[in-house]
């Protein structure tokens, strides 16, 4: 079956993306990845250490990957914009993903604000995937701005609650022609899954495999139902109904 | 509008009456609740009732920290800049009537220390004076920050309080941090406390966070030293001012230091004592009341009290601390303004946080 995902200039092999803050140690990273089977793999900026040797993120991140690094700590376009810069500047490729918060208490992105930087963004050759509430009206202006893709979330970041914002997301799949790849709130294997059924492009996981008691074996689980999600998908799932389908149909004497 | 109007609510209030009537359902309730605790929720927290409750509200305290922040803990050190100070605070070292040996770094000790400090790995600092606008004025900081930016990829002050344009001209140079501690809340107390010099003015102390905040600084450190009066409504008042500056401010990083008095120079003897398990109740408390609220501890507790604080809610720690003037590198350094009780190095931090399951954080800002 010929599935590509394709994003920027880039053909995406896994549907899985990860993140990297919150993990017990830097040097369980490889083998997460590993495990996961991801390729995009998001980096905070403020947390890449360039001048350490065994406390640079960077290290520990396969060359194979395509490096994502976040504008984490951006609470207006201006720092996103100057964050993104300042990543390419530093040798972090082209990917950026445009994180801007200005709420602290439930870190919800600013939609405004993320039109804003990934105008200016796009138009100076990043690839751009900026992570969303999920608004149509604010994806299309995304589109529009030039994203190469849009990253709704799923619930808060860190919350692991799952689908909450379901319906939203569902319209954006069906709406706007670029991939919508659900980030945040994703807190088990099921919940990407489900969010893979619905048929996103893809999922950002990082906080359900990062504070997992095993994030090897989590993240490979997270791989596989990443997997299933987007089979099932691809396949045509059967619709749902209400009632049990009758043997007998009421109109066969139509027939 | 300033944090006293949300002070002065509090000031009639019965807060005895009020801990009496707290019942262990409703202790039980608060640690079931899955949204935002009121304010009065977060009093009870920090009531006689809720220290029998301390294990249920660790095993909530852990799960909000890990959601929120992850198996890390963020490590700075503290750098003191210079020790001459014109207050009289009856708790201090650095208090005008004592005589220690005063001394203020040059900037070429300044980068001396900036050197040696950066060398152990760490990328964030806390820089700290005495109150002293003509021994260690504006411009004196702004200098040592230009220096400190070479070394350090985040700079935080911890100096007396502000006008706005000068905690933003400080931005402009590359600050992005502020500690600053009410130490004691309660009004009448803090008059008797601070006996001579511009810290004798309450209102414009408790208004410097606020000031920070509205010149783009991006995180503040409040807190009350522990041990100057009773823990409970100090703990209370301190949580009611970040969850003021977290309302009105909503994209700073708020944060909550649990300074506990330490032996200084002098002869002040605290006259609450604050235990062990008092101080996990207020971390907790703060942690439940805060999800997203950073929790530093320094190193003013033990190395074992710290060693198992991790997991509880701490997000901060300070390692290889001296409270003296030229204290990581030079022979001729001034006196301290407490005694430090941990005193690991960074490496041992290090290498502690990791056998802990958590992730030892040397960098967590970048300046752009």
């Amino acid at each position: 079956m010929d599935d590509k995902l394709i994003i920027g200039d880039r053909e995406i092999t896994s549907r899985l993306f990860i993140g990297t803050g919150k993990f017990p140690a830097n040097r369980i990273i490889p083998d997460v990845v590993r495990m996961s089977g991801a390729q995009v793999v998001t980096v905070a900026l403020r947390r890449i250490d360039f001048d350490s040797d065994d406390e640079n993120m960077l290290k520990y991140i396969p060359k194979d990957c395509i490096l994502m690094p976040n504008t984490s700590g951006a609470r207006n376009a201006e720092e996103a914009v100057r964050i993104a810069r300042l990543a390419r500047a530093l040798g972090c490729g082209n990917f950026i993903k445009i994180e801007v918060i200005s709420d602290n208490r439930y870190l919800l992105p600013d939609n405004m604000e993320t039109v804003r930087a990934t105008e200016i963004l796009a138009r100076e050759g990043f690839t751009v995937l900026p992570y969303m509430s999920p608004d149509l009206m604010d994806a299309r202006r995304l589109k529009d701005a030039g994203a190469a893709a849009v990253m709704p979330l799923g619930a808060p970041i860190g919350t692991n609650k799952g689908l909450k914002t379901r319906e939203m997301i569902k319209i954006l799949i069906d709406e706007i022609d670029i991939p919508v790849i659900v980030d945040a709130g994703i807190g088990k294997p099921s919940d990407a899954c489900e969010a893979m059924e619905l048929g996103a492009a893809a999922v950002l996981v990082n906080t359900a495999i990062a504070t997992a008691g095993d994030p090897a074996v989590m993240a490979e689980a997270f791989a596989k139902a990443v997997i299933a999600g987007r089979k099932a998908f691809l396949s045509g799932m059967g619709p749902v109904k209400e009632y049990a389908e009758a043997s007998s149909p009421l109109t066969g004497f139509l027939a | 509008m300033s944090f006293y109007e949300r002070y002065m609510e509090y000031k009639n209030f019965d807060f005895e009456g009020f801990f009496d009537r707290v019942t262990d359902r409703d202790i039980i309730n608060i640690i079931n609740k899955d949204r935002r605790l009121s304010e009065l929720e977060f009093l009870m927290l920090l009531s006689q009732k809720a220290a029998k409750y301390l294990e249920p509200m660790a095993q909530k305290a852990k799960k909000l920290t890990l959601q929120n922040f992850g198996k890390v803990i963020l490590l700075y050190t503290p750098m003191y800049l210079a020790n001459y100070c014109v207050n009289q605070c009856v708790y201090c070292g650095f208090n005008i009537t004592n005589s220690i040996k005063r001394k203020k770094l040059t900037l070429e000790e300044v980068e001396k220390e900036a050197r040696a400090i950066s060398s152990t790995g760490l990328r964030h600092i806390l820089i700290l004076t005495g109150e002293s606008r003509k021994e260690s004025p504006v411009g004196y900081i702004k200098d040592c920050v230009k220096i400190l930016r070479r070394y350090f990829r985040s700079i935080a002050i911890e100096v007396y309080p502000l006008y706005e344009n000068e905690y933003a001209e400080l931005v402009e140079e590359g600050v992005d941090g502020i500690t600053i501690y009410q130490e004691v809340y309660d009004e009448e107390k803090y008059k008797a406390l601070h006996l001579k010099g511009p810290k004798r003015n309450y209102i414009y102390r408790l208004d410097a966070p606020e000031r920070a905040c509205r010149a783009s600084m991006r995180n503040v450190n409040i807190g009350a030293l522990l041990g100057l009066h009773d823990w409970r409504t100090e703990a209370f008042y301190t949580g009611l001012h970040a969850d003021y500056l977290q309302n009105n401010y909503t994209d700073v990083e708020i944060s909550i230091s649990l300074p506990r008095i330490r032996p200084h120079f002098g002869s002040f003897i605290p006259d609450c004592i604050v235990e062990d398990r008092d101080l996990v109740q207020i971390m907790l408390s703060y942690r439940l009341f805060m999800p997203r609220a950073g929790i530093t501890i320094s190193t003013r507790e033990s190395e074992k009290l710290r060693n198992n604080l991790i997991g509880l809610g701490v997000t901060k720690m300070s390692a290889a601390s001296s409270t003296q003037v030229g204290g990581h590198t030079l022979c001729d350094k001034s006196d301290g303004q407490f005694d430090i009780n941990d005193r690991r190095g960074v490496e041992e931090m290090r290498q502690m946080i990791y056998s802990k399951g958590y992730q030892p954080v040397f960098k967590d800002w970048q300046a752009i």
